[in-house]
């Protein structure tokens, strides 16, 4: 490749560009970074300016009570059992799905697609699907989290079109000595297609994990809370007796000036970290995805 | 081995959809979807004749409409000025952190923002240093929406670019080089090369997200709108959670999902036809 030369006006745009974009980065950055300050502002200190970039007096009390405040783990736990559940059923039976899907010369191919296409164009809407996991006896159930959208007609359509994108020849080759479709399926056709179901199952995984709608809706009973509801009643509604019984951990003396506010940001922060953690390795499979999907179904 | 997945979509996704039929009927919850009396548009007619209906749709309208009149340029802008970044390390960085609030829920996202606008919160210390009266942002009816409008677009923007980066990555390194030297700077290029590349692109994301036109972003307003500016902030399927699942009125949050689940339906039928007409087979949906 050739070097290209800047003209000057080049060089200020230059600056000004990744100057533009460096501030960018810092309005990305900045809302968290604020909780997380918030979270360790000791006792009045997060009233004081001193907040906005950096805590006053530094103290870690906020973080001490949100993790010995129970709800908050079993929060985490459902939130785990749920993602982990949902993930590996939606996997098997999307790639069940969408195995002979990928096959010409099923019979009603077409119908069968034509079916699954038209759940992404039109559904039932919030009432009808409520009124079936209730009639169902799923409410407050982790079957009421998992089941509904297990499979999901746009991840059948991305996997068909993978599948069919392996040679027919693997397959005719291990029918010739012997093996059945589902020897062939889990032995040769899952095997190969190890990039797009990490793709699925990295976009089912922050699925579940995000989903809070379902779990305010469906789940009423406090064991069965999931992590997004414990923070909507705690940061969203500012429900006040969730946030007394976590104060009620601390001394009376060292709770003047200790808010709902620092235990708000810092169960934001706990809330967010394992995110942050796992998305930057996550992200390239979610480009990949919108890749495959922006190549038409 | 289909048999599980086709039973899947006829109890999860047809029995609803066969569940729409209580927008025409009286449901009595003893009675069951069946048995409950017919009523024919009923519910349809009590909701257009009732003004805070015809609110909640206007408001579902407009912050449609504002989302995409603002929030759409924003990823190309974006796409456009990351483009010239030619530090490749900086680059890399930008794009990863700018896709971290797509990571997360608005529930995080809305919790983080009740707390940044609110009365002690960073944007009304910095305003009380420059002299004026701090205020609570999001109980004000004027502002609601412009935040809905500019909190979905930093939550949006970068995960938005991902698309017109990788057309951008797609153009051939030569056409920029023989631009050069034919003597284009490099606002030329990026004009005359760059831009017209993507294009296609940008008019049939253009053309898709007009098919949501009715969904104006639930998680987001359910999480951050409270009953201070709810005049401005209830959209439609705020509107049919409440009426439905909160007040239990079955039959007509049915009918008013139903009305939407049809627009919408027309809507993207309508959307993929103007993308064939306009775009070829490479683009519709089907």
């Amino acid at each position: 490749m050739i070097v290209l030369k800047k003209s000057i006006s080049e060089k200020v745009f230059d600056i000004l560009n990744y100057f533009f974009v460096f501030c960018i980065l810092l309005i990305t950055i900045y809302p968290f970074w604020n909780q997380v300050v918030i979270s360790l502002s000791g006792g009045f200190s997060s009233y004081s300016m001193g907040m906005l970039l950096w805590p006053a007096i530094i103290s870690t009390e906020a973080y001490e009570l949100v993790l010995s405040y129970s709800l908050l783990w079993t929060g985490f736990r459902n939130s785990i059992i749920r993602t982990i559940l949902g993930t590996l059923l939606s996997l098997i039976f999307t790639s069940l799905t969408a195995y002979p899907l990928s096959k010409n010369k099923l019979p009603l191919n077409s119908f069968f697609t034509k079916m699954i296409l038209f759940t992404m164009l039109f559904n039932g809407g919030l009432i009808p699907n409520f009124l079936l996991i209730k009639n169902l006896g799923m409410l407050n159930t982790v079957w009421s989290l998992v089941l509904p959208g297990m499979i999901g007609a746009f991840n059948v359509l991305i996997m068909r079109n993978f599948f069919k994108s392996i040679p027919a020849s693997l397959e005719e080759s291990a029918m010739i000595d012997g093996a059945g479709y589902f020897k062939i399926f889990f032995s040769i056709i899952l095997p190969l297609s190890a990039p797009v179901i990490a793709t699925v199952t990295l976009w089912l995984v922050v699925g579940h994990w995000n989903a809070w709608f379902d779990g305010l809706i469906f789940i009423t009973d406090r064991n069965g809370i999931l992590l997004q509801t414990v923070l909507q009643r705690i940061i969203i509604e500012n429900n006040t007796s969730d946030i007394q019984e976590i104060l009620a951990n601390i001394h009376s003396s060292e709770r003047i000036g200790f808010t709902g506010r620092q235990l708000q940001a810092a169960i934001l922060v706990v809330a967010t970290i394992p995110m942050i953690i796992v998305y930057p390795f996550v992200q390239k499979y979610f480009v990949k995805g919108i890749m495959i999907g922006a190549i038409k179904g | 081995m289909l048999s599980p997945g086709i039973l899947f979509f006829i109890i999860f996704s047809y029995i609803p959809m066969y569940g729409v039929l209580l927008a025409f009927k009286d449901f009595r919850i003893m009675d069951g979807i069946m048995a409950s009396p017919w009523v024919g548009l009923e519910h349809f007619q009590r909701a257009f004749s009732d003004p805070y209906f015809l609110q909640v749709l206007e408001n579902t309208i407009l912050i449609s409409v504002y989302r995409l009149v603002w929030g759409f340029p924003v990823p190309i802008l974006f796409a456009l000025l990351l483009n010239e970044i030619f530090h490749q390390k900086f680059k890399k960085l930008v794009q990863t952190v700018s896709y971290l609030p797509f990571f997360l829920s608005w529930v995080i996202l809305g919790g983080m923002f009740i707390n940044i606008l609110s009365l002690n919160g960073p944007i009304n210390i910095f305003i009380s240093i420059l002299g004026f009266e701090p205020r609570i942002f999001l109980a004000i009816p004027e502002y609601f929406r412009s935040i809905l409008v500019i909190t979905e677009i930093w939550r949006g923007f970068g995960w938005g670019a991902v698309i017109y980066l990788a057309a951008i990555s797609s153009i051939n390194e030569e056409m920029y080089e023989s631009a050069y030297l034919d003597g284009a700077n490099r606002f030329q290029r990026a004009f005359y090369i760059t831009i017209p590349t993507i294009s296609p692109i940008i008019v049939i994301m253009l053309i898709l997200s007009c098919s949501s036109i009715l969904s104006a972003g639930f998680d987001q307003v359910f999480n951050l709108y409270n009953p201070m500016v709810m005049n401005v902030a209830d959209i439609i399927d705020t509107y049919v959670y409440r009426k439905g699942l909160l007040d239990m009125d079955y039959s007509y949050a049915t009918a008013v999902g139903v009305f939407k689940s049809v627009v919408a339906l027309i809507l993207i039928i309508g959307v993929n036809m103007t993308a064939r007409k306009l775009g070829g087979k490479d683009y519709v949906l089907w």
